[in-house]
């Protein structure tokens, strides 16, 4: 006998298209003062973002990764996070932080090489930034099931890339989150490269949602620059969680306008012309569009919200290089709750070495990686 | 009070952390029902339901990161890697982030984690089942390494490790799950991480050794006494604990991570001479950076090279080989005698 036992599907959801046009039907609930919000948080996001670009050349920060492009995958669904939810990001999601409520000047702080930009808020419902590649996944499905054990009412939203569906982790939390039908909504933002890797090569798979039929659970690929599609299957994934109906993976289907770190160059092995196709679907410019259209913008309102977003930025970038440094020995005070005795005895060295004139190597010459 | 054996004792310490605290939850595979391989979790997930003694998939980077997204959500996941030989898949988890999470956001979120994992050889079993891998644990900061040395301080140290904030590794040698039986409180105890113990005073060697081989170091020092095959040592010490004239101290280290420099400088520069053994590798063994203390601290007082008694630097051999790789009595013995001779 040989009869085909199972069928699966993949659903696309796209509301806005990169024109503007909105398919009414599918479109949320949505009102004028929410819709502005997303657009002002989109540009609060690139302005962070062109912002930290510019710190970073001038040596202010380390190395960035930057958001550009990415701003309807993170305002969309960061938006639809309640405070009842907990957020693992991946190590782009500075628009989720600001959405959250993370103090932005924080967010320089940790990018310009300071440990404490990463001592999250208690009113901030959110995890540190992971760098290691979906390693984070795990985190987010264990804190999904103490929600589950605790009988919390809040879910847990995970963000990565499509690197990260290669990575084991990936896998594990995957099957763990089906398994135990965690609450949890897995936001993979598929912005197509990972690194110089392009997502053609990264799988055989066709969507990358598709991965989530073999946990048991549902995967929807949406289009990632559009904000309302974004906005309307998080939230619906979200809902799902609270209840109890176990975990969703949502493909945000995106691109990486800029390159992958502040130390990568992407014109090494990605087209030009391939970025300026992408250019054409931005996530901002076909929001505006939509809002136009709907009576609902004004080149007086740009402005303002431009003007206000900058000005936000530029407080929080002169906070964070206003606060003082910590002193040297602090980095031994949290490895453990409680000093060991050993890293006592460290501790005390590291201070008669800088009493004695050792000094610290600030200036130490930054490593080029080798393009 | 009744004779239990270390299986037991670790049962006891977690049926009643898990009675006293309902954060306490147990992840690993084959726990539930099974009771695991080892039957340490025999009867909890009868007692506790399967909510709390979470049968998990086969995958150990899977559990040790859910336990960490467990542990910063306000619960105390104590997870069972299968075999120390399985523990590498979740090695990224323990040392990329379990053991950098209090420092990632400057003790915003903490990671109070137990992972128990049998250890070491002597069960004859095949590869990856007789691995002594504590050095990669230790060597991590942020990370607690606890290997109990029998029934009694099994269960007060894994009492400790479970209401310890910070991620502890508990490992749990096989070869003395059931060789040694001893009276065990039923009331709970604690014992404290990072101090070792004394478990035999003695004045001419200082004896460092922990998990299994606290009993194979007793019994050595006992044959030594019993027979006497030592007898041509010069005497500075009156006090003389066995009959072949060499008086052993013996210090079981309990924890591995943050080790107890104190006690073993104590003991060396009373003694003037040290003998460490593990079963774990040569080379960058925990006796590598026993050594290394001692020269810093205790040097002028020592009047022997150190010696160590070693796993060498090969994999475990299976069955029919074991026995050459692993450290024994007579070794422990050779050991001895030889910082004596060479102290003059």
């Amino acid at each position: 006998m040989e009869k085909i036992i199972n069928k699966f599907q993949v659903k696309y959801l796209q509301i806005l298209d990169e024109n503007g046009k909105c398919d009414e039907k599918l479109k949320p609930k949505l009102t004028s003062a929410l819709i502005k919000q997303m657009y002002e948080y989109m540009i609060l996001t690139r302005v962070f973002d062109e912002k930290a670009l510019k710190l970073q050349r001038q040596g202010r920060l380390g190395t960035y990764a930057q958001t550009l492009g990415q701003e309807a995958c993170q305002i969309g669904s960061g938006l639809c996070i309640k405070n009842e939810d907990f957020v693992f990001p991946a190590f782009r999601e500075n628009g989720v932080y600001m959405l959250r409520g993370m103090p932005i000047e924080m967010l320089f702080e940790f990018w310009a090489g300071d440990e404490r930009g990463m001592q999250i808020p208690k009113n901030v419902n959110m995890f540190p930034i992971t760098i290691t590649v979906g390693a984070h996944l795990p985190h987010a499905v264990g804190t999904a099931m103490a929600f589950q054990y605790q009988k919390k009412r809040g879910a847990v939203i995970t963000y990565f890339g499509d690197g990260a569906t290669s990575e084991g982790d990936f896998h594990e939390a995957m099957n763990f989150a089906g398994t135990f039908k965690a609450p949890v909504v897995f936001i993979c933002q598929n912005n197509q490269w990972a690194i110089s890797v392009p997502v053609e090569e990264q799988t055989a798979s066709e969507t990358l949602a598709q991965k989530a039929i073999a946990y048991g659970f549902e995967g929807i690929k949406v289009d990632g620059n559009d904000v309302f599609a974004v906005y309307k299957a998080t939230q619906e994934a979200l809902k799902k969680a609270r209840s109890g109906k176990g975990p969703t993976l949502i493909e945000c289907f995106t691109y990486r306008m800029a390159d992958h770190t502040t130390s990568d160059d992407a014109k090494k092995y990605r087209k030009e012309s391939e970025v300026k196709k992408w250019a054409k679907r931005d996530p901002i410019s076909r929001l505006k569009k939509y809002m136009i259209k709907k009576k609902i913008f004004s080149e007086k309102y740009e402005k303002e919200v431009l003007a206000r977003a900058e000005k936000q930025i530029d407080v929080a970038v002169e906070k964070a290089e206003s606060i003082p440094r910590y002193k040297p020995e602090e980095i031994f005070n949290y490895m453990y709750e409680t000093l060991t005795p050993d890293l006592k005895e460290q501790q005390e060295k590291m201070k008669e070495d800088l009493d004695s004139g050792v000094k610290e190597e600030d200036k130490a010459e930054e490593v080029k990686e080798v393009k | 009070m009744s004779k239990i054996n270390m299986v037991e004792a670790i049962n006891l310490a977690l049926k009643q952390e898990m009675k006293k605290d309902k954060t306490v939850i147990l992840i690993g595979e084959d726990i539930g029902e099974d009771g695991g391989v080892f039957r340490v979790t025999e009867g909890l997930a009868k007692l506790y339901g399967n909510d709390r003694v979470i049968d998990s998939p086969l995958a150990e980077s899977g559990i040790v990161g859910s336990s960490i997204g467990m542990a910063i959500a306000g619960l105390k996941p104590v997870c069972e890697i299968q075999f120390e030989g399985f523990i590498m898949p979740a090695l990224d988890q323990l040392i990329s982030h379990a053991s950098r999470i209090r420092n990632r956001c400057r003790g915003r979120y903490s990671v109070p984690l137990v992972v128990r994992c049998p250890i070491g050889g002597g069960i004859k079993a095949l590869e990856h089942h007789s691995d002594s891998p504590e050095t990669y644990f230790i060597h991590t900061p942020g990370l607690k390494v606890v290997m109990p040395s029998g029934p009694y301080d099994a269960k007060g140290l894994l009492i400790s490790a479970i209401r310890d904030p910070d991620p502890v590794i508990f490992f749990e040698p096989k070869k003395i799950y059931r060789a040694i039986k001893e009276e065990v409180p039923e009331k709970e105890y604690t014992i404290p991480l990072g101090k070792a113990k004394i478990v035999r005073e003695g004045n001419d060697v200082t004896l460092i050794t922990y998990g299994a081989w606290v009993k194979t170091a007793k019994e050595a020092v006992e044959h030594m006494s019993d027979t006497g095959n030592y007898s041509s040592l010069s005497r500075k010490n009156s006090e003389l604990k066995n009959s072949s004239g060499i008086s052993v101290e013996i210090i079981d280290l309990r924890t591995l991570s943050p080790l107890d420099t104190e006690t073993i400088i104590n003991s060396v520069k009373k003694t003037g001479k040290a003998v460490i053994v593990h079963e774990a590798q040569k080379t960058l063994g925990l006796a590598a950076e026993i050594i290394a203390r001692i020269n810093e601290k205790a040097l002028y007082s020592l009047q022997a090279p150190i010696e160590r008694v070693t796993g060498y630097d090969v994999i475990v051999p299976l069955r029919l080989y074991e026995n050459y790789y692993l450290p024994n009595q007579q070794k422990i013995i050779n050991a001895v005698e030889k910082v004596m001779r060479n102290a003059g």
